[in-house]
């Protein structure tokens, strides 16, 4: 997929003037938001949870070497095969080199975030190899031509009525005249659609929301059960992983599995946890012939060890996106590339280059809303803000933007002119917000003014604040 | 360099180096073997508040629930088809108990066995156990009950004895372990928790998406 976040303000003002995406975005706004706050509060020991599930991936992350080992030595003895893959490319190879093996001409998938990362879909294509999305939200991006625009919601920036017309589009072999006037004959359409896509297809294709190293086993959390369709029916299942999916044990799956669910969809437990463990056994009647699991690094080990190594902890729960103003404004697709929202102001940096995603760690008020809800407690402002440093050290930012810094650089060296300047901008404010109090206009920020007022400043400057009180406290 | 090679080095480097290997070796092997409890949410007073807990909290994920006798177990899976207008028609793997449980009762209930090749309508799976803490499920693969019916069958009726219902996963894992081996599971172990869903178009949630549109569950209480 080709990266188009250093358009990110071009792409967020474009996204602003959409009818139907800021119609769309209104459900993120309010749906999500209000059943995480539901599901958090009727937990009695969410927060205890969520520290113990920092220390469970904290933990991983040290020995995360030896736990990548151990799940592929228990995957091995299962009878499935483990594939290693430092690059997209070499990930992207991998999956085609065992279709070609049974010269798969179908590939059924179910949701997979990393699918997007390595850009499976298209390489399949070019290769003669079918992919079919099986996720509901997944399948109407795919007939459109698009890439999804949140994490576990991928269709979330589209409206009934245009589902709708690509169903009419699409599905010519269905009846002109049937009604698709509610949301569930949709579902239905689709569903009987992909029921026949599922029996017929060669290959399964799953993410992975664990892997977990006791066991050798990888597990997937969905609520549509296409998942679960896509591993079992064909004869292979690959599974598409990246490194920092390892849990050491069933008991640490257990405890993140309790903050997931409710920091993404605000649900107690999704409702298909699978966890499956190596191929068909002796008297198995149904599952894969072969279990193949490919694990993709793409840039993630050299977050190790760096300012960055703490995203590695992220469960992909999208609660980050969901609560974040400027998502909720912009949407997904502004930010250009796989991940949105501030989790992907983090990652995309991390593992396309600071160069490739610039703005990108711009896209945030710093209203700290992300950091507050993230099961992980994943300090992604700070992060942003050291993504942002990079980006100065790199001369990748604009230059008026590094004009004005300097400027106030010099400043700043200089406490008595940078007083001076206060005293004098204070009061040229002072003067603007006249009776009012507000100010309408003001010079260099009217961007920021034709929509809103700005409030005037308070009666002092901090340093004449400041100054008043030390004389205050001083003892007479 | 193998790519296996080139990851593990890296991360090796960056974690700490070989001078930290044996001391991080320990620490893994001690974790995978004593795999430590965490937080466990909910205190229960007696056997009952389990299943209580489970009957709200499945009910909560949209699944049904109703008690019965063992006795009464085929009557419960007729009565629910005919609620549903559904034929008396069910297929089932081959598991013992369940097998026992439906004897003699062919007359009202046509009963098929092995995995669904999407054909069947209704399919009845006998559960490991489940977690009362939110209402799931836990069902393993292999011939007693093959994972298709979970997930083929638009109506999934899974039977469960008041015992296998336990308070936390963690409880089902010492259960595995104990039936499988240390380290070792079934192939597939699917903990379900209500009917399949999506709520994809317009954040509007609807029942019946891939998988069963009805999960039905009756818990055997003697």
């Amino acid at each position: 997929m080709e990266i188009k976040s250093p358009q990110f303000k071009k792409n967020a003002k474009a996204a602003l003037a959409d009818e139907q995406l800021q119609k769309a975005l209104s459900h993120v706004r309010s749906k999500f938001i209000e059943k995480r706050a539901t599901a958090v509060r009727e937990l009695d020991c969410f927060n205890e949870l969520r520290d113990n599930a920092v220390a469970i991936k904290k933990h991983t992350i040290k020995h995360l070497d030896l736990y990548l080992e151990r799940f592929e030595e228990k995957v091995l003895e299962q009878g499935g095969q483990v594939h290693w893959a430092a690059t997209a490319r070499d990930a992207r190879g991998q999956v085609l080199d065992i279709c070609r093996k049974i010269a798969a001409k179908t590939v059924t998938k179910g949701k997979s975030m990393i699918s997007e990362e390595i850009g499976l879909n298209e390489f399949l294509e070019v290769n003669d190899v079918t992919p079919i999305e099986t996720d509901l939200g997944e399948y109407i991006i795919q007939l459109r031509g698009e890439h999804p625009s949140h994490i576990i919601a991928p269709a979330v920036h589209l409206n009934m009525d245009q589902i709708r017309e690509d169903f009419r589009e699409h599905h010519t072999e269905l009846p002109e005249d049937r009604s698709l006037e509610e949301p569930i004959s949709l579902l239905q359409e689709a569903r009987g659609i992909l029921r026949e896509k599922f029996l017929g297809a060669d290959v399964g294709i799953t993410g992975a929301n664990f892997l977990i190293a006791e066991t050798g086993t990888s597990v997937i959390v969905t609520n549509e059960g296409n998942g679960d369709l896509t591993q079992t029916l064909p004869r292979i299942h690959i599974v598409l992983a990246s490194i920092e999916k390892v849990v050491p044990t069933l008991e640490d799956t257990s405890q993140i599995l309790r903050v997931l669910a409710r920091s993404a969809t605000g649900q107690e437990m999704s409702v298909y946890t699978t966890l499956s463990s190596g191929p068909k056994r002796g008297d198995d009647p149904d599952g894969p012939d072969e279990f193949h699991v490919v694990l993709l690094d793409n840039g993630r080990s050299s977050m190790l060890g760096t300012e960055f190594e703490d995203m590695l902890r992220c469960i992909r729960c999208g609660a980050c996106m969901n609560h974040c103003p400027v998502y909720h404004a912009v949407g997904g697709h502004a930010y250009g590339w796989v991940y949105p929202g501030p989790m992907g102001s983090v990652l995309s940096p991390s593992l396309a280059g600071i160069e490739n995603t610039g703005h990108l760690p711009n896209a945030s008020t710093f209203c700290g809303r992300c950091e507050s809800v993230c099961p992980m407690r994943i300090p992604l402002p700070k992060m942003m803000r050291h993504w942002r440093e990079r980006e100065f050290e790199l001369h990748l930012s604009p230059a008026s933007q590094r004009r004005n810094l300097k400027l106030w650089a010099w400043f700043a060296k200089r406490p008595k002119y940078y007083r001076l300047f206060s005293r004098l901008s204070h009061l040229a404010l002072k003067m603007l917000a006249g009776k009012s109090g507000r100010i309408s206009f003001l010079p260099l920020a009217g961007g920021w003014t034709r929509f809103r007022d700005m409030p005037g400043p308070e009666p002092k400057t901090f340093m004449q604040a400041w100054q008043d009180r030390s004389t205050r406290d001083q003892p007479q | 360099m193998s790519s296996r090679g080139e990851i593990l080095d890296r991360i090796r480097s960056a974690v700490g180096g070989v001078a930290t290997d044996k001391m991080r070796k320990a620490n893994v092997e001690r974790r995978l073997k004593r795999h430590p409890v965490g937080i466990l949410p909910w205190t229960y007073k007696n056997n009952d508040q389990v299943i209580t807990q489970f009957t709200v909290k499945a009910k909560k994920a949209d699944s049904t629930v109703e008690r019965c006798k063992s006795a009464d177990v085929s009557k419960a899976i007729v009565r629910f088809l005919k609620k549903h207008n559904l034929p008396a028609a069910c297929r089932i793997g081959a598991d013992r108990k369940l097998k026992n449980l439906l004897k003699g009762q062919e007359a009202v209930l046509e009963i098929t066995h092995g995995p669904n090749d999407g054909s069947q309508l209704t399919g009845v799976s006998c559960a490991l156990g489940a977690a009362a803490e939110t209402g799931t499920l836990f069902l393993v693969s292999g011939k007693d009950n093959p994972t298709t019916l979970n997930f083929l069958s638009e109506n999934h009726i899974v039977v469960i004895h008041k015992k296998d219902i336990l308070k936390h996963q963690e409880d089902l894992w010492v259960r595995l372990r104990r039936k499988y081996g240390a380290g070792k599971l079934p192939r597939t172990v699917n903990l379900i928790t209500g009917p399949s869903r999506s709520a994809d178009i317009e954040q509007t949630l609807i029942l019946g998406a891939h998988g069963p549109q009805r999960l039905h569950i009756i818990v055997v209480m003697n």
